[in-house]
């Protein structure tokens, strides 16, 4: 059952002289944890936006195709209407949040959705713990960390408990051990309440261990699309010039020299370090 | 030559983000200066064009003591690309934003034409010459805003951070251009948390953590050693981190790149049987 | 930029700071009704010392003294004037009523920043933000103020880096005759409009993304309720609005000039 999908989408920005994406046609599943890269201008972002009804509500531009999310079209609900099934973390941190403190904070988009104040409490604070900081629920915005304040922005799309959430690049500006924090949340977000997650993202070092579903977009078309190993490891991939995590990189050159290694391709350096291990002990 | 005797500097609000960092650059050096947010290193990097001068010891560039010079006399020398190009782009055109240095430095009009075409050149931003930098992508922004300050031609150049949102092929291309400068001679100076960029390129790193230099030396020594990575919240590269886990069964430990990795297990690994 | 250092946010707690802003704005509302009504030193002098009780409370004596003294220059305008006028009107016979006249004014004009001060000291922006909501006012309007407040230290840092970026470009700022300095700003202003117009596009898709704008009845975390606090200083501020008046209407108010004569 695909909770969002999209039919032949094209869009182009207002005074834009070409479309940003092409004929995309995707489904995604509930419950997939999907990554989505290409290089820089490829379209990832703006395909983003139709998920959520940033597109073509708040961008206006020319739409072409179909976006279903949740059952509902997206042209025809208004973003207030779908941001209670989809929920979007941009990627710079300090511009997504409002408020002087936490909790205010992660309160925004159910005080806008008019959610009784018991309620509203109930979910802040549950919310807060998943992204775990409940501890800094009253400190203000400007103090925190990128990394903080990220998880910020995760807890208050959490707390409208959205199907689906979204985070474009939400790693950007962030250290290593930061971007790690973030991933690890929102990987538990996904194993543990069944969030269909939906990441954009440079990094594949750092986030194809979580993937079950991946999509390579490049110029404005998307170019590859399934199972995250098969994929990455793949010559197109390669070719598309995504940054193809070391490890599936090394077991493709090696797969290439022809030596003889097991079937499963890694996608993280523990994974490839099993891959050798057998490789070296049956010798 | 960049040098720095223990220097120490606090912030004006009580932060002592440097407590007693002595260092030595040496002219045509390439080095990564890496730790964790906080550790102090776009604070000392500052200290190299007298943005900020020291509480406590001292800064030279080329035997000149840093409190001794103007940030401008200084940054004649010493090139700094800021982490967010947006934070400089001003001009109505990129060719003035190119020029924009040029003319605060001093130059003559027609050396300023003729480093301006240099540098739209060396950028592949020739076509963007009368073009708006607001109407420009943010890796051409990103183009402009590096293009500014080879303009002028100093002899060190250092990047804060030239990695941040950057996909795979522009992080190709800026290894390339970092290749190119060196050939060139310049000093160039990374500020980075990348490990795998400083894993393709090599430099000297120098790792910081809370103020204090902790480690400085090859990066194939100092990426293959988790212990210290650690301490400037750094994980090895992902290369470094599939043998650190092999190394009980004698492989070798310091590996960083993908080629090297590649030579050192084809004399290890059998092939198919054909 | 020491300027921006006053507006950063920073929570402090004492008992005024957790009254009710809406009272305290009440409060504030009578001291200036009070400082009108009277014309004469004494009142004006009670008035004065009335509040310092509740800047030492707030512990907020520092930043508050910082305010007299921005309001001294004013003050010491506002004295010489009235004080000139008066002489030439009343002549040099009547110059201690005189004294005294403008000495009145100029407090008067001092109560009322003591009252303003004391208020903005202890009045954090969220809670006035809160307070500003609960009375109704368009949510729009209150949503400006706190997200205004909440981007100060984040502009201020930005200024600082672009000013930065622009020296490390040669950028001089403080060469050059008075119009070539203006004109060196150029270079920081542009990039930091820059910054904040796409500052401003990026917190409108977070905005509605966070569903904005779904219904007109928005509900809130925070409610303000009215506390002992609250109730002891309405409780203050009728008394003192009575007796102001009471006094006002009955007595005749004593110069300091004849209260000065009787006691000696």
């Amino acid at each position: 059952m695909s909770i969002i999908e999209t039919k032949n989408l094209t869009y182009t920005y207002p005074g834009g002289t070409k479309p940003s994406i092409k004929d995309v046609s995707i489904k995604i599943k509930k419950g997939e944890f999907i990554l989505i890269t290409g290089p820089s201008g490829c379209g990832k972002t703006t395909l983003c936006r139709c998920f959520n009804g940033l597109i073509p509500h708040f961008y206006q531009g020319e739409l072409k195709g179909d976006v279903t999310v949740v059952g509902l079209k997206v042209a025809e609900q208004p973003i207030y209407e779908l941001a209670k099934h989809v929920g979007l973390v941009f990627q710079n941190p300090e511009n997504q949040l409002f408020a002087l403190s936490v909790e205010k904070d992660v309160a925004f988009g159910l005080e806008n959705l008019g959610v009784p104040r018991e309620e509203m409490l109930k979910r802040v604070n549950w919310a807060l713990k998943l992204a775990g900081i409940y501890d800094i629920r009253e400190r203000t915005p400007h103090e925190l960390s990128g990394g903080q304040q990220q998880r910020v922005a995760i807890a208050s799309v959490l707390a409208m408990q959205p199907e689906v959430i979204i985070l474009d690049e939400p790693t950007s500006f962030l250290d290593p051990l930061g971007a790690k924090k973030i991933f690890e949340v929102i990987y538990d977000l996904n194993r543990k309440l069944g969030i269909t997650v939906i990441l954009v993202e440079h990094r594949l070092d750092l986030t194809a261990r979580y993937a079950n579903h991946i999509i390579i977009m490049d110029n404005g078309k998307s170019v590859l699309d399934g199972e995250p190993r098969k994929i990455l490891s793949s010559e197109e991939a390669l070719l598309i010039g995504v940054g193809i995590p070391k490890p599936t990189r090394l077991y493709q050159m090696l797969q290439k020299d022809k030596v003889n290694l097991n079937n499963i391709i890694p996608l993280s350096s523990d994974e490839m370090a099993t891959v050798l291990r057998e490789a070296l002990k049956s010798q | 030559m960049i040098e720095a005797r223990d220097l120490y500097f606090t912030y004006p609000n009580g932060v002592e983000a440097l407590k007693g960092v002595s260092l030595k650059i040496k002219n045509g050096e390439f080095v990564a200066i890496m730790g964790e947010n906080g550790a102090g290193k776009t604070t000392l990097i500052k200290h190299f064009n007298g943005l900020l001068k020291p509480t406590g010891g001292s800064v030279f560039i080329d035997e000149t003591e840093t409190t001794k010079a103007t940030v401008a006399t200084l940054a004649r020398k010493v090139g700094f690309v800021f982490q967010n190009a947006d934070k400089q782009l001003f001009s109505e055109t990129v060719e003035e934003e190119i020029a924009f240095a040029l003319k605060n430095f001093g130059f003559k009009e027609n050396i300023i034409r003729r480093r301006v075409t240099w540098a739209l050149n060396l950028l592949d931003l020739t076509q963007y010459r009368k073009t708006s930098p607001f109407m420009l992508s943010g890796g051409e922004r990103k183009r402009v805003a590096l293009a500014s300050v080879l303009a002028w031609k100093p002899r060190v150049l250092i990047m804060d951070e030239p990695t941040i949102g950057q996909d795979h092929q522009q992080k190709e291309k800026l290894l390339q251009f970092i290749l190119q400068m060196k050939t060139q001679r310049k000093t160039i100076i990374i500020v980075t948390h990348d490990v795998e960029f400083v894993a393709e390129c090599h430099p000297r790193v120098i790792l910081m953590s809370q103020g204090r230099i902790i480690a400085d030396g090859e990066a194939r020594k100092i990426l293959t050693n988790p212990e210290i990575l650690i301490q400037a919240s750094i994980v090895p590269p992902q290369i470094t981190q599939i043998f650190l886990q092999l190394s009980n069964l004698k492989l070798p430990r310091e590996v960083i790149d993908t080629y090297e990795a590649r030579e050192k297990l084809l004399n290890l690994l059998e092939k198919k049987a054909e | 930029m020491s300027v921006f250092e006053g507006l950063k946010f920073r929570r402090v707690y004492s008992p005024i700071h957790d009254l009710d802003p809406r009272i305290k704005f009440i409060y504030v509302c009578a001291i200036f009704t009070v400082a009108i009504i009277f014309l004469e030193l004494i009142p004006l002098m009670i008035l004065f010392l009335i509040q310092i009780p509740f800047v030492v409370l707030a512990g907020v004596k520092r930043e508050w003294l910082r305010s007299m003294r921005g309001a001294a220059f004013l003050a010491t305008i506002i004295f010489l004037t009235n004080f000139i006028f008066s002489y030439i009107s009343a002549g040099p016979e009547n110059t201690a009523a005189t004294v005294e006249y403008a000495c009145a004014l100029t407090l008067r004009f001092i109560v009322l920043v003591e009252s303003f001060s004391v208020f903005f000291l202890t009045t954090s922006p969220d809670r006035l933000g809160l307070a500003l909501e609960q009375t109704h006012i368009p949510y729009e309007f209150c949503f400006a103020f706190t997200t205004a407040v909440r981007f100060v230290p984040v502009l201020a840092e930005e200024a600082q880096t672009i000013m930065d970026a622009q020296k490390a470009r040669g950028l001089e700022l403080e060469r050059g005759n008075f119009l070539k300095r203006i004109r060196n700003y150029i270079p920081i202003l542009i990039p930091l409009i820059v910054s904040a117009i796409r500052r401003s596009l990026e917190l409108a898709e977070a905005m509605e993304s966070r569903a904005w704008g779904a219904t007109k009845n928005r509900t809130n975390l925070y409610a303000l309720k009215m506390h002992r606090g609250d109730f002891y200083l309405v409780g203050i501020t009728a008394g003192i609005l009575t007796v102001a008046i009471y006094v006002r209407l009955s007595f005749g108010i004593p110069s300091l000039n004849d209260l000065l004569g009787w006691l000696f």
